[in-house]
């Protein structure tokens, strides 16, 4: 079981614009991410980890590397069959619901895209495990909190029953109280259903409490892989990822 | 949950139904969504004020045989270019002695006609182009935008004419005039929408559920675009009478003995100095419903926008 890889990368180059414009986003990136673990990718904002997740997912279009998810080799473009087993939670939770569609319609939605039955059995089962009560079914986003929109979006992510989740800096929108909720959820969602996490955040506490491995990117490169115990050790090599997590330790002293 | 009522009973408690925060079906989600902006828009006088003039205008159509006092054709040239209220005559008769008060009430049976045609079709032409050039980008939206930019280069009075006469004169033709001359705005404003959405995290969210181009287009793109749609025909209800009308003066539009209000202004052209009335009363008339148009699309402005509406 745990030698099996969820997702594979290797020499992962990601870029933006032509000519002028051209940008390096992530420059040869390689990690992987053990099936039913979770792995961090931190960095500071620019640094292109959110990029390395918009290339998984199909929505950067411009890379070059190797991708291996599940055992599959991906392509220029992503089939449903593979969206079917990976899903992504996005950062912003007042962006990532439509406006006008209410809870119910945007999970039966994904449950009719990926030809599931008995949509309202497993409708209400999802927002049951997401932590919200069945009053929340038939409400629009803008009458939901910050956090109760986080955990639909969450539960938009899990009703399709994905075997890996990509998590886009998942509370930082958030208050630092709904933050914790939303990430013991993530925990326990974890280990109910086994599932694979592939983490974006800015902060070290989130990534040290969430995974138990840890990509440092600086400016568009993975500058130093790390388990968390090391982390926590503040057993770093490279110069920036000592940096960091100097920063990181002064600020928790601050507060 | 089981106390919440799921049928209305009384006044008072189908309120509390409609506006409840946790509606416990999708009828009642969507039809207390309604509520509420049914509610945004009566507390807005002059949108009601505008809406109460076009249900009038409505009324008056659907039943102007048993409302007219004459028939609005029946000439009676003894009584030719009489004043308001001499002869029972109410807005007086016209140089054939046709009743104006009847010709009018008729004639909003062609100017509704007219709107309600253009309103259906210069918007989703407008949708349709708009929304797949701003989604697929592109050369798509190269070539959809040249094309709606050709459109926009032409008056639009002018570039109806053109296609009148192209086509022949009457109603029918007039309307495909006016629909070919007034989608380009929709076209554009579809498209500076969907150019701010297509971007946004809950595109992305159902791109990454599997869903493909023309359904994302069609049920996550058009909804939030019909609002400022909505919106904007609303506004453009006026130009639009106006337009019919300009082309009914020229002869271009409706063809006598029809009643249609833009016909008779021009009929009553010739008696502007002597006789006002024959193209006062005709006049406001249109007044009337643009300026109800205008103030109904204000209204819906307010309850439509998204941003503003939260």
């Amino acid at each position: 079981m745990t030698k099996e890889l969820g997702i594979e990368i290797e020499k992962l180059n990601v870029w933006f614009g032509e000519g002028d414009t051209h940008v390096n986003a992530v420059i040869d990136a390689s990690f992987s991410v053990k099936k039913g673990g979770s792995f961090g990718l931190v960095g500071e904002s620019g640094s292109g980890k959110s990029t390395v997740l918009r290339a998984i997912t199909g929505l950067a279009p411009d890379w070059s590397g190797k991708i291996t998810v599940l055992d599959e080799v991906l392509g220029e473009t992503r089939t449903r069959n593979f969206y079917s087993k990976v899903q992504m939670v996005f950062q912003d939770p007042y962006a990532s619901l439509h406006p006008r569609q209410t809870i119910d319609h945007v999970l039966s939605e994904a449950l009719h895209l990926h030809g599931f039955s008995e949509p309202d059995n497993r409708i209400m089962k999802v927002l049951n495990d997401v932590g919200l009560s069945q009053g929340f079914r038939f409400r629009y986003p803008h009458q939901l909190s910050g956090g109760q929109r986080q955990r639909v979006a969450i539960a938009r992510a899990l009703v399709i029953e994905p075997e890996i989740l990509l998590l886009d800096e998942p509370t930082s929108a958030l208050d630092v109280s709904v933050q914790a909720e939303i990430l013991n959820l993530l925990t326990d969602l974890q280990a109910e259903r086994a599932l694979t996490y592939l983490m974006v955040s800015h902060d070290l506490a989130v990534v040290g409490h969430m995974c138990s491995e840890i990509a440092v990117m600086n400016q568009g490169e993975i500058v130093e892989l790390l388990d968390v115990e090391d982390m926590r050790a503040l057993k770093a090599i490279h110069p920036y990822t000592q940096q960091l997590l100097d920063a990181s330790v002064q600020r928790r002293r601050v507060d | 949950m089981s106390e919440l009522k799921t049928s209305p009973e009384t006044k008072q408690s189908l309120h509390d139904w409609l506006v409840s925060d946790a509606p416990t079906s999708r009828r009642q989600a969507k039809l207390s969504s309604y509520y509420r902006a049914w509610l945004t828009l009566k507390s807005n006088p002059m949108a009601m004020f505008g809406l109460a003039i076009l249900s009038g205008l409505l009324f008056i159509a659907a039943f102007a045989p048993w409302l007219a006092p004459a028939d609005p054709f029946e000439q009676d040239l003894a009584a030719r270019l009489l004043p308001p209220g001499e002869g029972g005559y109410i807005f007086g008769s016209d140089s054939l002695g046709r009743d104006i008060l009847s010709r009018l009430m008729y004639g909003s049976r062609i100017t509704l006609y007219i709107v309600a045609l253009v309103a259906l079709m210069a918007p989703i032409v407008g949708l349709f182009v708009g929304t797949a050039a701003g989604y697929l980008g592109g050369w798509v939206d190269v070539v959809l935008m040249r094309i709606t930019d050709i459109f926009l280069a032409f008056p639009r009075l002018v570039l109806a004419l053109a296609f009148v006469s192209a086509l022949g004169a009457g109603i029918e033709n007039a309307v495909l005039a006016i629909v070919l001359t007034a989608w380009p705005p929709y076209a554009r404003i579809a498209r500076a929408e969907t150019l701010t959405i297509r971007n946004a995290d809950f595109i992305h969210a159902i791109k990454l559920q599997g869903a493909g181009a023309m359904r994302i287009i069609t049920r996550h793109i058009w909804p939030l675009c019909i609002s400022s749609l909505v919106i904007r025909v609303t506004l453009d209800m006026a130009g639009i009478i106006l337009t019919a009308a300009g082309l009914g003066f020229l002869g271009l539009g409706a063809q006598p003995p029809s009643p249609e209000w833009g016909a008779m202004i021009s009929a009553g052209r010739k008696f502007i100095l002597d006789h006002w009335w024959v193209v006062t009363m005709p006049g406001l008339a249109i007044f009337t419903v643009s300026l109800a148009f205008n103030l109904l699309g204000d209204g819906l402005r307010d309850v439509l926008d998204p941003k503003k509406n939260k």
